[in-house]
């Protein structure tokens, strides 16, 4: 139980997400009205991403300096979560888009930064399924994960601060100087944040548990 | 010291290679020759008349495939025996050093030579001439490092050529955006300091991937 306290965790900031996210008082603005609760589930998610991928590629680096088919199955669990919060977080955000800004899609720079990142862990699971050799497979897809982190990334979070977008935060401020978050977003905001990010820790354990398993039970069926 | 006669050596030893063969040289002029004239004829159908941005986009897309293909043969064409014996004569820092320098000379022959057809036949709208060939060579020297380690990974993998494609576009678009938007800059005659930012970006952008490439070849080159 000692271990696990960060799973109670979540599940009670997720509830209390949840419930707080949907009756708590937001400020009333034009254009946002109620949608402006997407901020609890849209901003948290992209949070979510960038944590679990620079988990994804810590693993790929603990791999290259110490070989072991956990660590690359952790590291590949980790970007497939990363993945799946960029998909829930680019579903969340076109929603929000077409009630706010008319469209389901624009020609942002952050939505562009997103569309691209999906491009590139969708090619480092197509170079995954290209090996035969487990070993080798384990390798080359670390050494991809750390090149494409290190060489793309930095500029997702650079890239929209010097163009001008429709996000708050664009056109060289800190996203979050400029938003009037007000106290009561706050409330909700920060632990929606650790909440979300937590889950996708949690996925990605548990996926790597699964994979490890049917390692396992594939190694048993040889013998 | 050592390092620095050792690359001076293998890009001598690829350079002699590329003369010696030279099909692969003509081969690759040859491409760039005729996807300019295709492009050319293509637009012919309109007058002739290339609005500028319509320019510069496909400049940039036709340096963007020209060094996809180039770049690709670097790993590809060298046979398994001969990578070995490079392997116990020359650390593995040299070979990708070596490559990455020898693909950005390569890339910006290439790109000089697409520009100068592609201005014959299409017009050339560049106002500030100085700053639009500063950025092309920036432009080759980033695909040529972008692209070695991924043409390196690419070729472990069973089907490369698909591969290269996949795992180097999203990469290399971030980098692209920057070229772009200095080239738009550079045709519209605007002064140097409107694009300093973001020539420095594209300096400190390659200097990552040449420091990323460094440190994880070595990884690469053992599988």
């Amino acid at each position: 139980m000692k271990k696990n306290w960060w799973k109670a965790l979540t599940v009670v900031l997720l509830l209390y997400v949840a419930v707080a996210g949907l009756l708590m008082p937001v400020p009333r603005l034009a254009i946002l009205n109620e949608t402006i609760r997407n901020l609890y589930f849209h901003v948290p998610m992209w949070f979510g991403m960038t944590f679990i991928l620079v988990a994804s590629v810590v693993y790929s680096v603990r791999y290259l300096r110490n070989p072991s088919v956990e660590l690359d199955i952790r590291s590949h669990e980790a970007a497939r979560t990363g993945i799946l919060m960029g998909c829930v977080g680019l579903a969340t955000g076109s929603i929000w888009a077409k009630y706010t800004w008319g469209t389901w899609w624009t020609n942002d720079p952050k939505l562009n930064g997103a569309a691209i990142a999906m491009l590139i862990y969708g090619a480092y699971l197509v170079l995954r399924s290209s090996f035969t050799d487990e070993q080798q497979r384990a390798r080359v897809s670390a050494i991809y994960n750390i090149f494409a982190f290190a060489t793309a990334m930095p500029l997702f979070y650079i890239l929209p601060r010097l163009t001008d977008s429709l996000h708050p935060g664009a056109g060289g401020n800190p996203a979050f100087a400029r938003y009037d978050l007000d106290n009561d977003m706050r409330l909700v905001f920060y632990p929606a944040v650790i909440g979300w990010t937590l889950l996708a820790f949690w996925l990605a354990q548990v996926a790597s548990r699964i994979a490890l398993l049917k390692q396992k039970v594939y190694e048993k069926q040889l013998v | 010291m050592l390092l620095f006669r050792e690359i001076w050596y293998l890009i001598q030893k690829d350079f002699r290679l590329e003369w010696r063969q030279r099909a692969a040289l003509n081969g690759m002029l040859l491409y760039v020759g005729s996807t300019v004239f295709v492009c050319y004829l293509s637009f012919a159908l309109r007058g002739g008349e290339l609005p500028v941005p319509a320019w510069n986009a496909l400049f940039w897309i036709i340096l963007l495939f020209t060094a996809v293909n180039a770049v690709a043969k670097g790993f590809l064409q060298e046979s398994r025996g001969r990578l070995l014996y490079y392997y116990t004569l020359v650390r593995p820092q040299a070979v990708i050093l070596a490559k990455i320098i020898y693909n950005a000379l390569l890339l910006l022959g290439l790109a000089l030579v697409g520009f100068g057809v592609y201005a014959m036949v299409l017009g050339n709208p560049v106002q500030n001439s100085l700053l639009f060939v500063g950025n092309v060579a920036l432009g080759a020297l980033g695909f040529a490092t972008t692209l070695t380690l991924v043409s390196g990974i690419a070729a472990k993998a069973t089907n490369s050529s698909t591969l290269m494609a996949v795992l180097g576009f999203p990469l290399m678009i971030p980098m692209l955006l920057l070229l772009i938007k200095v080239s738009k800059n550079a045709l519209d005659g605007l002064e140097m300091e409107a694009s300093r930012s973001s020539l420095l970006t594209l300096v400190a952008l390659n200097m990552i991937v040449v420091a990323v490439s460094y440190l994880l070849f070595p990884f690469l080159w053992r599988s």
